[in-house]
């Protein structure tokens, strides 16, 4: 496909702005740039036509299933997209004065008091703008937490091997180092290896339950125990909520502060990268060091925006990715109190009902059938027996029109494959992703070197990532004379 | 209730049966009793009519202002029609993060082509793919200049305040102090105060131009000192006013971070926005963030991939450049269609009809008595002082459709678009007036 800039022509243009009606500025020259921007000279055709192709070549939930492990790409229903884009939220400048924002800082207020209900929690902040950054936020809580009480010497955190790699990134971020401790043979947290972990510096622990081998950790509340008794405060990673949420909560676990994913567990697009949102929730003990501002109810049930003398200050500017907490809020009005289970219940079955059908197809699965939303298989032994990896087998699945699992992750498992089906999807399209997945066992068998070559049938072949590493090409190189 | 479930009650039954399982709630008998919750407090479900009446409620409680003469960090512009309708194509808008290259070319792609137009704009040589918004742009970006040696951070006072206080934020948590200089009299940053803030400990400089308060900073100065210091220069800007006004590459910055926000993104009420990020060759693997590289398949094809990941928080952990990872992909897609759909000669000429505008817009209120607090150059904002009680104002204006200038400062900070032609501004003029005479 030709780039942008290989499609412009010089003089092409789009009349987007009208001729000046008032003089123009006169600028010193030292303020001015000397060259214009090489930006793209085009007709909207080209330009429209342009975009069409490159969305042929993307690949959303809409083109087909998504089963990527530990992002949970269910439906983006189109309603949530219709409400985020009502003038009436989208013309609105974050510094109105507050008489004129009530709605705005009413879906804000509706959605934070749902997400904490959801969490078991107290209080919620929107002003995340991902999971990560929900996790930073989270740690500031705790850290501000410790030094309030004069806890200087609470410097860890621990972090189980099997978490996520923002884990470790957010605790160092937020000023801690990072304690890892390795996950039992049943792939939960090994309690002998946490008391052994936990001290007088300990700040507390993360930990995402169900974990990104999709096992829900039966000795919970123990391990909130240990680290609470430890003098330490526990943080729950929501990137799995889609399992448990109206089943168990966060909160009754035992766990202080969450942060949850608006894109993952509740329906928003994730836009090919982003944006996606990461609110927190705390107990109320924690909740004086939420970020600025936060929404607050007066007596005459009106909404103000209210900034805490001991808060953390603030992660980013204004109140967070709004429009994508509108589309949340319309998710959770429409699941409501019996769809919220229903949905992380289905969720559960259609990966039990998936690992059954691959452990019969004959894929290993090293922490047995029984799951909750996701489950890892190991392409280990396959590959040991026909030389076909975790790689090859995903690489395949993309000739199919499927997203592969997510590839090697969790770390403990060396040739993971990570699938997580979601709710929004039939059993038809279960049974016709295990039909190729057979397939592909068969062809491994067969003819395993071919598979090194897969996918076939995509506009590119495997890129060589190496030499993008060696030699950095990160922007289109103009000719010398264009 | 509403459900997205496509399965239905007997389809389940079936496929729980095939697991030897009679119902679903077995699934979760892993989970121990004692963190079971009972039914949760939320209202029943509902069906998309009622859920569509819910929201526009919601939205017809705010009030959407007819012509709006405040900035301060978020901007209405004119966004072509064209941007909305690529942007909600839906393979852009409900793909994942592209680490499938084969079944990712597009979306990688457009990114590439972003960090282009960013290079471009900004003359500088690298960009990531976004972060979060102008003030985490902002506070990666001075994070990013510590090395063993330097370790201390100087912010002009002259920034956006939420910027400021992110950055603030970021720097305590890793134990990085931070220096502020005042602004001198003419409401630019002070640059004798700065010379002193800046120090062999310094390893970054943080200057917003045009300013908070809408100056263009004397950036030569400001480079000038920073880098005879040892100082890294990372400079705030705004993207608009690179259609005409010089640019942070052609200025000595060693990085340019902007709030991408004016480049077809609603206001929104604050968000989702797009933190811009361009660096030099220098710097580029200490960038954060998500970056896309050009490369080629087996058959020697063009290709794009996500590279230099060995930054990256789910290969290094602990000893990542940063712990993002979601981006705000979308809204850098937005951007690109933005850029592309004006070219350079409409980027030029929006920039024209800001600085126009709001210069036309400082002439006006001049004569009502209301005095710029500056006599620098300024692009699309200025500072006022303000003859009358400033709530009045606001408030008054209000009734009239018009969102005053923001109170600060002790005066008005006015913001003016292409979208206040002048026979808005002199309808401006004639409001004020008859809220100035009550």
């Amino acid at each position: 496909m030709k780039l942008l800039f290989e499609r412009s022509v010089a003089g092409r243009r789009q009349t987007i702005f009208p001729d000046l009606d008032v003089p123009e500025v006169t600028y010193d020259k030292a303020l001015l740039r000397e060259d214009a921007p090489r930006l793209p000279q085009m007709a909207e055709v080209d330009l429209g036509r342009h975009y069409t192709e490159l969305a042929k070549q993307t690949h959303g939930v809409n083109d087909g299933f998504y089963p990527l492990g530990s992002c949970t790409m269910k439906y983006n229903p189109r309603v949530n997209e219709q409400v985020a884009a009502l003038p009436g939220f989208t013309d609105i400048h974050p510094l109105q004065p507050e008489a004129t924002v009530q709605g705005c800082l009413g879906a804000m207020h509706e959605l934070e008091g749902m997400l904490a209900e959801i969490c078991g929690m107290d209080a919620m902040t929107l002003q995340p703008a991902a999971g990560a950054h929900g996790e930073y936020t989270g740690l500031l809580l705790i850290r501000a937490h410790h030094l309030a009480n004069g806890d200087t010497a609470r410097t860890k955190i621990i972090v189980p091997d099997s978490a996520h790699g923002t884990n470790p990134a957010s605790a160092v971020m937020a000023g801690f180092t990072v304690v890892s401790v390795q996950s039992d043979a049943q792939g939960g947290v090994d309690l002998d290896a946490l008391r052994a972990a936990v001290g007088p510096d300990t700040a507390g622990l993360m930990l995402t339950n169900p974990n990104t081998l999709g096992l829900f950790d039966p000795n919970i509340v123990q391990i909130c125990q240990i680290v609470h008794e430890a003098g330490g405060l526990c943080y729950y990673d929501g990137a799995n909520l889609n399992a448990v949420m109206g089943h168990a909560r966060p909160g009754d676990m035992g766990f202080d502060c969450v942060h949850v994913n608006l894109h993952k567990t509740f329906s928003t697009p994730h836009g090919g990268g982003g944006p996606g949102s990461g609110p927190v929730g705390c107990k109320a003990f924690l909740a004086p060091y939420l970020p600025d501002p936060r929404v607050v109810e007066r007596p005459d049930g009106s909404l103000t925006l209210s900034c805490g003398e001991r808060s953390v200050g603030k992660v980013r500017s204004f109140y967070g990715n709004f429009l994508v907490a509108v589309r949340a809020l319309a998710y959770i009005l429409t699941l409501g109190r019996e769809g919220i289970p229903e949905a992380s219940a289905s969720a559960v079955l259609n990966a039990n009902y998936l690992a059954h059908l691959l452990a019969e197809a004959g894929y290993a699965l090293p922490y047995g059938e029984r799951c909750m939303h996701e489950f890892v298989i190991d392409a280990g032994p396959l590959k040991a027996e026909t030389g076909v990896s975790a790689m090859d087998v995903a690489k395949r699945l993309l000739d199919f029109g499927i997203h592969p699992p997510t590839m090697y992750f969790p770390l403990i498992v060396h040739e993971a494959l990570m699938v997580e089906p979601t709710e929004t999807e039939s059993r038809e399209t279960l049974d016709e992703f295990v039909g190729f997945m057979t397939r592909i066992l068969e062809e491994a068998h067969e003819d395993g070197e071919r598979l090194h070559g897969a996918p076939f049938a995509c506009p590119i072949g495997r890129p060589d990532e190496v030499k993008a590493a060696r030699k950095p090409h990160l922007r289109y190189e103009f000719d010398e004379e264009g | 209730m509403g459900s997205y479930l496509p399965e239905t009650d007997e389809g389940r039954a079936g496929m729980l049966a095939t697991l030897g399982f009679g119902e679903c709630e077995e699934l979760f008998s892993v989970v121990p009793p004692e963190v079971r919750c009972g039914t949760l407090d939320l209202p029943e479900g509902r069906s998309e009519l009622e859920v569509v009446a819910h929201m526009e409620d919601l939205a017809r409680k705010n009030l959407r202002f007819g012509t709006v003469l405040r900035g301060a960090g978020a901007y209405r512009h004119h966004i072509p029609s064209i941007v909305r309708s690529v942007t909600s194509k839906e393979e852009f808008l409900t793909a994942y993060t592209p680490y499938q290259a084969e079944i990712s070319q597009g979306v990688l792609q457009s990114i590439f082509e972003y960090q282009t137009q960013v290079c471009e704009l900004t003359g500088m040589d690298v960009s990531n793919a976004s972060v979060y918004d102008g003030a985490t742009a902002a506070a990666e970006g001075v994070l990013m200049c510590r090395d063993r040696r330097c370790s201390e951070v100087v912010v002009a006072e002259t920034v956006n305040p939420d910027v400021m206080t992110v950055i603030k934020t970021y720097c305590a948590s890793r134990d990085v102090p931070v220096v502020t200089v005042p602004a001198a009299s003419d409401l630019a940053t002070d640059l004798a105060a700065l010379r002193e803030a800046v120090g062999p400990a310094t390893a970054a400089v943080y200057v917003q131009s045009p300013n908070y308060l809408g100056v263009i900073e004397d950036m030569d100065g400001i480079v000038a000192a920073s880098h005879e210091a040892g100082a890294k220069v990372v400079m705030g800007f705004n993207p608009i006013s690179l259609g005409i006004l010089r640019t942070p590459g052609e200025y000595g910055a060693d990085i340019a971070v902007a709030e991408g926000q004016p480049l077809g993104l609603p206001l929104g009420f604050g968000g989702p926005y797009l933190g811009i990020m361009a660096t030099t060759k220098a710097l580029m693997r200490k960038l954060p963030g998500r970056i896309v590289g050009e490369t080629t398949d087996a058959e020697g094809r063009r290709a794009f991939v996500l590279t230099l990941q060995a930054r990256e928080q789910h290969i290094r952990r602990e000893k990542a450049s940063s712990n993002i990872c979601s981006n705000e992909a979308l809204c850098a897609m937005t951007a690109s269609v933005y850029l592309a759909a004006v070219g350079p000669e409409g980027l030029a000429q929006v920039a024209r009809l800001c600085a126009g505008h709001a210069h036309y817009l400082a002439q006006r209120l001049a004569e009502l008595g209301f005095a710029p607090m500056s006599d620098r150059p300024f692009f699309n904002e200025f500072l006022t002082t303000c003859p009358v009680d400033a709530s009045q104002l606001v408030d008054g204006l209000a009734k009239r459709g018009i969102l005053a200038g923001l109170p600060t400062h002790d005066g008005i900070l006015w913001c003016a678009t292409e979208l206040n032609t002048r026979a808005e501004i002199d309808r401006v003029v004639c409001a004020i007036k008859e809220v100035c005479d009550r």
